[in-house]
This record gives structure tokens, C-alpha cells and sequence, in this order.
């Protein structure tokens, strides 16, 4: 199924977001994750079904002002 | 006239002493290496930090994590690049998870060119993070309304301006800023943003802001590392002269030297 991951067309057979995390090879990088605009912590990725067409965002520290 | 009592010698921000009145932003430094250096040479306790979109491969964020965390120092996330309330929201949510903290530097940006707070949507996303337990630092201006509307949300801190993002032209709007810090003494009130130079932040401070919190001015420095020092030097210098009392300026000239026994003055000077 098609998903929009970080804003980018990806294919992906996964179907939870905890799934999605780890086909994509995030391992134990330090990341948070958000779905169709709205935050998902870790503990609920495991039962957080994605769907076509999900919007996911998965983010990590970056420098700020 | 001001007594100690007016003016604590400690910062505390949600209920934690703070050990420095310079708070600085992390990006936009030559290396990562400068960045360390500079936040050292600050002194700063509290750093800004932010997230953004990262894939498996990139790990970028992962080497800042691990620098800041070498720091061991106090972070305060902030969701830069937020246009509505649901954003924001999900970004200080994103956050508090990433960076294991209540605070969140709150930024609901109103218009891409000016980077100005949007009152509103700020006020709006305050009070829901406030309810969710978030300890919320609001990107604001020096509006008044908008900042009573700030703490009744639950903000026990305000940041207003000095002058948009990134621009450096200092306290552009001082009148309103003095209106501010007088209407709410009691409230901890840090500038933040359009500081260019040290002078503009011991301005702040000697008007009675309780800090002060920059990234550009120190980050785009010729020297950064010695940027960062001489404005820890100036927030300290601001600071005691505030504490010590500033004397009100006049029109006219006083004459410093006593008047009395001045020579010749009895016989109308010399010609």
C-alpha cells in the first residue's frame, strides 16, 4: 500500500506504525512519530493501524532557535 | 527606589532555579564542535532545540542528540515552523516525548515574512498544552491583552520579542517592552528574538527582563565562541545595573563636581 512517509510517496507492507518503524531501519534511533497530523508515543505504535494514503511523520532531534 | 526584594537574585522558570539569564538557540552554528564551545563560553543553562522529519539512513539528529546530551544541559524544545494550533500541538507532543520534557518554547507563526507570533492560535494551543500538563514558554509580543490572555491559559512564563526572528535590529519597540515588564513584575519575562549584539541584551536586562534568549547573533558571529562570551558578560553587566538602580535621566545638566568652593566663583570668572 501506498503512504505519504515525511511527505514522500513510499510503498509499504507494514501494518501497524511500530511495523512501519522497523522495516524502515530506525532500530533504536531516537525518534517520535505522528500520524494523519496528530502524535503517536511509542507505547501506542503497536496497535496504530496504517491505512492508504496515512500521512506519517517520524522525526528526530534537530538544532533549533 | 528598587530593593532586593524587587529584584531576586535567582531566575526560576516553573518552579526550577535557573543558574544563567542567557538562554541560547543551537542552530545555524559553523560545526557542531563550535556549537559546544560557544554554548560553554555562554554559560547558558537552557538551550533551544527543535525536531524535524529525519529518515533511517540520515541520523543527523541522532549525533545532535547524543552533543546535547555531552552538554548536560537543560533543553527547551520549540515548534518552530508551526503555522496552526494542530500543529503546534503535535509538535510540542512530538517533543516532550523526543526530548523527555514538559517545557516547549510555543511558536504559532503568523506570516512567513515577519515570523510574527500569531496571537490567537498561540492563546489557543497555550491553553490546551497547559491542560495536557505541558509548563508552556509562548513566543508572543508585547501586547498586553494577549499576554493576560497567556497566563489565565496557564503560561507561567512569557517570551516577547525584541524585534522579529533572525533580524537583529534589538528592541525595536522599547516603550511597549517597559509597559510590559512594569504591568507584569511579578511575571518571568525573557526576550526572545531580534537581538543583535550585546548592548541590546544588557538593554533588556537593565530594564528589569528577567533573560534573555538569542541563536543568531552568537551562532553568525565572526567568533561565536567569543560572541557567546561577551554576551554573558553583557547580561551580567545588565543585570547588576538593574539590580543596583539605575538613576532616572534628565534634561538638564547637574553638575557632578560640587558646586561649592569652586575657585573664582565669587568674582564672575575670568575674561
Amino acid at each position: 500500500m501506498r503512504i505519504l512517509l515525511n511527505g514522500e510517496p513510499t510503498q509499504t507492507a507494514a501494518r501497524t506504525l511500530e511495523e512501519l518503524v522497523a522495516a524502515l531501519g530506525y532500530g533504536e534511533m531516537r525518534i517520535a512519530t505522528a500520524l494523519n497530523g496528530s502524535f503517536v508515543p511509542v507505547r501506542a505504535r503497536p496497535e496504530t493501524r496504517i491505512a492508504e494514503d496515512d500521512k506519517v511523520e517520524i522525526v528526530a532531534p534537530r538544532q533549533g532557535g | 527606589m528598587l530593593t532586593q526584594a524587587d529584584t531576586p537574585r535567582a531566575l526560576v522558570l516553573y518552579g526550577q532555579e535557573v543558574a544563567s539569564r542567557l538562554l541560547i538557540g543551537t542552530a545555524q552554528y559553523p560545526s557542531p564542535d563550535v556549537l559546544a564551545r560557544a554554548v560553554k563560553a555562554s554559560g547558558a543553562a537552557i538551550v533551544t532545540v527543535s525536531l524535524r522529519r529525519e529518515s533511517a539512513r540520515q541520523k543527523s539528529g541522532q549525533s545532535f542528540w547524543q552533543l546535547i546530551r555531552d552538554l548536560g544541559i537543560k533543553v527547551l524544545p520549540n515548534t518552530a515552523g508551526c503555522r496552526t494550533v494542530k500543529e503546534a500541538v503535535a509538535t510540542a507532543e512530538m517533543a516532550r516525548e523526543l526530548f523527555d520534557t514538559p517545557w516547549v518554547k510555543l511558536e504559532v507563526i503568523a506570516n512567513d515574512d515577519t515570523l510574527q507570533p500569531d496571537l490567537f492560535g498561540l492563546v489557543e494551543a497555550a491553553g490546551e498544552l497547559v491542560k495536557s500538563g505541558f509548563q508552556v514558554f509562548p513566543y508572543t509580543t508585547e501586547d498586553l491583552g494577549a499576554a493576560e490572555r497567556l497566563l489565565a491559559a496557564g503560561c507561567e512564563v512569557l517570551m516577547p520579542w525584541g524585534a522579529p526572528i533572525g533580524t537583529g535590529r534589538g528592541l525595536s519597540n522599547r516603550y511597549a517592552l517597559k509597559t510590559m515588564r512594569n504591568y507584569f513584575p511579578g511575571v518571568p519575562l525573557i526576550v526572545d528574538a531580534g537581538i543583535g549584539a550585546p548592548s541590546h541584551a544588557a538593554a533588556a536586562m537593565e530594564m528589569g527582563f528577567d533573560a534573555v534568549l538569542l541563536n543568531t547573533a552568537i551562532a553568525k558571529a565572526g567568533e561565536p565562541v567569543r560572541m557567546a562570551e561577551a554576551f554573558a558578560g553583557a547580561i551580567a553587566a545588565g543585570r547588576m545595573g538593574y539590580e543596583a538602580g539605575l538613576m532616572e535621566p534628565r534634561d538638564m545638566a547637574a553638575p557632578s563636581t560640587p558646586v561649592a568652593g569652586t575657585p573664582f566663583f565669587d568674582i564672575g570668572g575670568t575674561s
